[in-house]
């Protein structure tokens, strides 16, 4: 028995890709010497359809559709990022009011996917109850979804230029609702896991990345601040008028699981104030920037004006076409920075359109996270950097 | 650009020309985002005075990626592939771009992975969807795409493709792709 154990000492196990917690087709593998994890290789790719290659033989116009379908839990966002690169590389501004609209949309998107990551995460890690209500909340946040652009997940409806359609007319009574729905909800919440003694044995100190290592890892969003370091986007290389809000960007201390819970509810405090000062101060204006041949008319004016039905016609048929150069916009999307780099080559396709998907570089930190501790904290880490597998797999 | 912007830019600027002039072929400034054009040889020598500096603290490498510049006038004049190295500096806020330009054949840059752990994935995606050689690369293996799949989907001669499913009426057929 003395001799065996030295050779035979780890063993390799597979989790996922059907694993409940691993929050899609995500597959680890794992080598364990007795509980705890040697190494840890994240197994990636399963939902791969080559969305860039899709994007890059579609008209700019026409590519806007694939980007709510990467980050299907914060499909504004993705649109915001993909609609303000272009509009980079088009060199086009768009009216105040759309940008209000934007940044309300973009926050009420950060509560619907901080929302799901809360009750996904409490759910793996034994607070059962916590995902029904944070499901609730989230269903008001599809509902305006659903209003403004028909759909509740695939919602594309900012576009080049501006919005799909005018904000819907109980716009603001919607989402005033929404937000005093899931303001009551924050507070539940807060009852059932912040001083819940198995939630706190399971996040407190697990899964720690240090301040250095999670700037060396490329790491964004709540994984970089989490660790005590305050990279916004929104704050520092604003974007869509984020200069214009008060809000505060929140840190933790130590990097651990506990304190990316805590940064995530506080955000979405945050993100609630923001909400309320778009709302006060929503500008009245056009939903769309006059920019003929690039952005589509308004589509009353196609009815009626030749000139709009002949631009309407070209920029179906044939868009418009780009300056040769690169451009990147970045965004703070609820999961870290997602980034679109998009270079056009002098004709209506672009040459290459590449998604900075924060998912994919936080999850290359998962081996980091988990080596050395517990096989069940494993569960923890990877629900504690909130992947969704859309867009890590693109 | 704001003032801030514009001297961050010279900041920046000023340091990769000052000591690094020999590496730097030219540089843009695209839209307001200062792009700095460099020899493959230069980019190890550059990234690392970035990480020793103090006064810019570049450390935060933001992404990577590769454009495919094939049968176009850019790509004809300095190379077909041009890698894309999107660099953040925690001091200013500042954000720029390396690019390097790589052959046709045999396209190879050195790996960064020695300097940023987050290089990692981003150079492994980069070689699987074009086929750019890392040099020194721990891992250098495929990441998104099957393993069975031959090819570079994403550069430009790769075609895109339709496999038909099969069904009932079809099952006996010798599977068709459509190009």
């Amino acid at each position: 028995m003395t001799t065996a154990t030295a050779e035979a000492k780890t063993l390799t196990i597979n989790m996922g890709p059907q694993h409940p917690s691993t929050h899609g087709v995500l597959r680890v593998e794992l080598e364990v010497e007795g509980e705890t994890v040697v190494k840890a290789t994240p197994i990636i790719g399963y939902l791969h359809t080559g969305i860039e290659k899709t994007m890059e033989s579609k008209l700019y116009y026409k590519a806007a559709p694939c980007t709510d379908r990467m980050d299907y839990l914060a499909p504004m966002s993705n649109n915001l990022g993909y609609a303000l690169a272009v509009e980079k590389l088009m060199d086009i501004d768009v009216p105040d009011k759309v940008k209000w609209a934007r940044v309300c949309l973009a926050e009420l998107t950060r509560l619907n996917s901080h929302l799901v990551w809360l009750g996904t995460h409490a759910l793996d890690l034994g607070a059962m109850s916590m995902v029904l209500y944070a499901m609730r909340d989230r269903e008001s946040v599809v509902d305006i979804y659903e209003a403004c652009g028909g759909q509740r997940m695939m919602t594309t409806y900012i576009r080049i230029g501006g919005l799909a359609d005018d904000l819907p007319k109980d716009f603001d009574k919607r989402v005033r609702n929404t937000l005093k729905q899931i303001k009551a909800g924050i507070a539940d919440y807060e009852t059932l896991l912040k001083e819940n003694q198995i939630f706190i044995n399971r996040t407190k100190d697990v899964a720690v990345i240090s301040a250095e290592d999670a700037i060396n890892w490329s790491l964004s969003g709540p994984m970089l601040r989490g660790s005590g370091i305050a990279r916004d986007l929104r704050k520092d290389a604003p974007y869509s008028g984020y200069e214009n809000f008060d809000f505060k960007v929140c840190i933790g201390e130590k990097g651990d699981a506990y304190d990316r819970y805590r940064l995530r509810i506080e955000e979405m405090n945050e993100s609630i104030k923001i909400i309320e000062q778009a709302l006060d101060g929503m500008p009245e204006g056009p939903s769309r920037a006059h920019v003929p041949g690039v952005v589509l008319p308004p589509k009353l004016d196609v009815l009626e004006k030749m000139e709009s039905m002949i631009f309407h016609f070209k920029i179906i048929t044939h868009g418009f076409d780009a300056p040769v150069g690169g451009v990147y916009q970045g965004i703070e999307s609820p999961k870290g920075e997602l980034g679109f780099y998009i270079a056009g080559d002098g004709t209506n396709m672009p040459r290459r359109i590449r998604v900075r998907p924060p998912s994919f570089i936080n999850l290359a930190s998962l081996p980091k996270l988990c080596e050395g501790q517990m096989l069940s904290d494993v569960v923890c880490a990877i629900g504690s950097i909130d992947i969704v597998l859309g867009e890590v797999d693109r | 650009m704001t003032t801030n912007a514009s001297q961050h830019r010279d900041l920046i600027h000023r340091f990769v020309t000052e000591t690094f002039g020999q590496y730097v072929l030219s540089h843009d400034d695209f839209r307001g985002d200062l792009s700095l054009y460099i020899k493959a040889e230069g980019l190890i020598p550059i990234c690392e005075a970035f990480l020793e500096d103090d006064s810019l603290q570049v450390h935060f490498l933001a992404d990577l990626t590769v454009v495919d510049w094939l049968d176009t006038e850019r790509g004809d004049e300095h190379g077909r592939f041009e890698v894309v190295y999107n660099l953040w500096s925690m001091r200013h806020n500042y954000r720029f771009f390396l690019k390097v330009f790589l052959p046709d054949t045999e396209p190879r840059v050195a790996s960064l992975t020695d300097l940023w752990q987050g290089a990692n994935w981003m150079e492994r995606e980069a070689y699987d969807l074009f086929g750019i050689d890392f040099v020194g690369h721990p891992n250098l293996e495929k990441i998104l795409t099957p393993d069975d799949l031959d090819g570079f989907p994403l550069r430009k001669d790769f075609p895109l493709t339709y496999e038909v499913p099969h069904f009932t009426w079809n099952k006996d057929q010798p599977p068709e792709v459509i190009r």
